[in-house]
């Protein structure tokens, strides 16, 4: 069932590993056998069965298998060099810019195969959103922006329906009222919270059905972050949202079910509740206490 | 760490130190060059002329009343104007040496004005005529007059001649405009460097409609879409190397390639075209691919993640944002082709050309060229012109330069 994917050039590099562990903790992670917790969910809308990712020889994610339902919050945490943000580009086959990166295993997005041949990436992606680390937004005027997503793939017919998009889309990220009375002002003006959400925005625009967010409040102030986590609450009524996060706190604030990944292997899956207060592996234990990671 | 300390200052310094000599050094060559071409060409953008009242007599213009421009005998009337001017110089040999002190470039000047205005026929006027080179350079200071008489181009009942014409007014230095709006001659005070700039003109328009797009669009392949592998290492090595190549094979290439195998006229500014475009695409390779890598892989991943396809990432975002240098790597790549002589020389372009060019296969020279010809005369009045036309070179690559690096401020986006 292994489906073999070579991937193009870019100079994008792939996430760097961390240094190595202590092999006693290799080795009972190896013998650990299949993941604590539960990897199905009801109602799942992305699958991963036995995905693996290579970069060149470096085994970075090892036969992961997770199921992501329809409207929720799942945050993947872990310590730096797991693996989490690997995972979270497989998922909208942003891996496919890095060029030695080769995907194994099955991934599907409600049903469909993304790696098969009647699902184009670029069909893919604007099901699957991302929003990145650092705030990326073009160096164009905040309408132009939002509007970029539903102007190349043909959501408005015409400019009426275009401002509805960018208003609505706007709005919901928690931006309108700030930037209401300059849309035409370039979106790298913007405060780095206000970028991020930008950012987000430019996102919803196209109308996905699953948001990846990979670690968006680490480059932003308290108050910046915030406003995302709370933006992200109401996302989340509809759309799958997968967060990396770096902060537990964030994890426990936001989410309703975490993934533990430690080198690669996706050790814990649980509820948030129950992984904070009663996780079931050491090494998630060691992670949470902060004795790891 | 006190001593330790010292010497990193004393060592800074004087790096500092050999740092502003070197600049130095460097500026007072350019400052040297710059004089001394000033100083030799200034010169030539004066040109002496000399007022005579030329009678446009009808029966020498028109005779039997039909306006005849090709075989009438304009220098007749110039020499009678002279001899009006000078009534008691008789012998033969004083009358030839009285009518040298005028270009002959004078009777095509009367040509071209009756030609423009027939109604002048039957009237006298009152005309500047461009003195002979000879005479310009007398003028200025360039002839000795304390010379034995059998040392100098000028004779004393020449020189006195002159003396009388200054003294009455009737001769003065003017702007020499002759060097912009005429094509090359065999006198030195008729040669004007404007077939050279429309050659070179029409040749640059050739070469950037050709190596730009080209240029361009090689870059994105090569930047964006080629696969890494032996095959696109080996063609940039060999596109770096293109770029260094001495100019002149280009020519060679263009001999037997455009004309001897395709046929396009010699000296054409279709082929010198061709050839400096040649010659600029590697350049253009080079600095689109640079502009085109300088542009943040962050911009990428945000249009691929909003489900943009390659193509509309590589012309939405990654095009505008390296078209500042693409841009000045293009007009560093023309101020190049702009000044090359060498591959010219070999397609033809060296020939003496005196029309103007109309188009791009009508034969032609460059302005490089032109300077290599008329340095090569031995003529005191072109060596003036040589300068006064590198001058012009020079002028022109400044612009163009300088435009290079007005576009890239002004284009300039932060991200």
């Amino acid at each position: 069932m292994a489906l073999m994917t070579e991937i193009e050039s870019s100079d994008i590099q792939p996430p760097s590993t961390n240094g190595a562990q202590p092999s006693a903790v290799l080795e009972q992670v190896v013998n650990l056998g299949a993941t604590i917790g539960d990897v199905r969910c009801e109602d799942p809308y992305v699958v991963t069965e036995s995905v693996d990712v290579y970069y060149g020889d470096n085994h970075a994610i090892k036969d992961v298998t997770l199921e992501i339902s329809k409207k929720e919050v799942i945050a993947l945490i872990g310590p730096s060099g797991c693996g989490k943000s690997t995972f979270l580009r497989c998922l909208n086959r942003m891996n496919d810019t890095i060029e030695t990166a080769r995907v194994t295993g099955k991934i599907t997005l409600g049903g469909q195969d993304i790696y098969g041949k009647e699902l184009d990436p670029v069909a893919l992606r604007a099901r699957v959103g991302m929003v990145f680390q650092k705030p990326n937004p073009f160096p164009k005027s905040i309408y132009d922006n939002v509007a970029y997503g539903p102007r190349i793939h043909g959501l408005a017919a015409d400019r009426a329906e275009l401002d509805d998009i960018v208003h609505t889309s706007l709005e919901r990220a928690g931006l309108l009222k700030e930037v209401i009375d300059r849309l035409d002002e370039p979106g790298t003006g913007l405060s780095g919270g206000q970028q991020q959400r930008l950012c987000i925005a430019r996102t919803i625009a196209v109308n996905p059905e699953v948001i990846l967010m990979d670690e968006p409040c680490s480059a932003l102030d308290p108050i910046a972050t915030a406003k995302i986590e709370d933006l992200m609450d109401e996302l989340s009524h509809d759309y799958a949202i997968v967060i990396v996060t770096h902060s537990m706190q964030q994890a426990a604030r936001v989410s309703r079910r975490v993934a533990y990944f430690h080198l690669g292997l996706l050790v814990e899956v649980d509820e948030t509740d129950k992984i904070f207060t009663n996780p079931q592996h050491k090494l998630t234990e060691d992670y949470i206490t902060g004795r790891i990671g | 760490m006190e001593s330790g300390l010292k010497r990193r200052r004393r060592r800074e310094n004087l790096f500092k130190l050999a740092g502003m000599l070197a600049t130095a050094v460097g500026i007072a060559f350019l400052g040297v060059f710059f004089a001394n071409l000033v100083a030799n060409g200034a010169s030539a953008f004066e040109q002496t002329f000399i007022q005579l009242n030329v009678d446009f007599t009808e029966d020498v213009i028109s005779p039997g009343g039909e306006l005849d421009l090709v075989y009438a005998d304009f220098d007749g009337l110039v020499r009678d104007s002279l001899r009006a001017e000078f009534p008691h110089v008789s012998s033969r040999s004083e009358r030839r040496e009285l009518n040298k002190l005028v270009s002959i470039g004078a009777g095509y000047q009367m040509r071209d004005m009756i030609e423009a205005n027939p109604d002048l026929l039957g009237s006298a006027q009152l005309l500047w005529v461009p003195a002979s080179a000879t005479v310009d350079m007398f003028i200025k200071g360039n002839i000795d007059a304390t010379l034995d008489a059998s040392l100098r181009p000028l004779s004393d009942a020449q020189i006195s001649w002159i003396q009388a014409l200054q003294d009455s007014g009737r001769l003065e230095t003017r702007l020499n405009m002759a060097l912009f709006t005429n094509g090359d001659s065999r006198e030195p005070e008729l040669a004007g460097i404007r077939g050279a700039l429309m050659g070179s003109f029409y040749m640059l328009i050739v070469t950037i409609v050709l190596a730009f797009p080209i240029g361009v669009a090689a870059a994105i392949y090569l930047e964006e879409f080629a696969p890494r592998s032996r095959w696109s290492d080996l063609i940039e090595v060999n596109i770096n190397n293109l770029a260094a190549v001495p100019s002149i094979v280009f020519g060679l290439l263009g001999l037997a390639v455009f004309i001897n195998w395709m046929g396009i006229p010699r000296s054409a500014p279709l082929v010198g075209g061709l050839v400096l475009s040649l010659l600029t695409l590697p350049v253009i390779i080079i600095a689109s691919r640079a502009a085109i890598k300088a542009v943040p892989p962050s911009i990428r991943e945000a249009a691929l993640g909003l489900g943009a396809s390659k193509m509309q990432v590589v012309f939405h975002h990654v095009m505008p944002l390296a078209l500042p240098g693409m841009l000045t790597g293009a007009i560093i790549g023309m101020s190049r082709a702009l000044g090359e002589s060498a591959p010219l020389l070999m397609i033809g372009m060296v020939a003496f050309i005196v029309d103007v060019p109309a188009g791009l296969s009508d034969p032609a020279t460059a302005l490089p060229v032109q300077i290599y010809l008329w340095a090569d005369s031995p003529e005191r009045a072109f060596a003036e012109r040589t300068s006064a036309a590198i001058i012009v070179l020079l002028g022109f690559l400044l612009v163009m330069n300088l435009s290079a690096v007005v576009i890239r401020k002004r284009m300039e986006r932060k991200w």
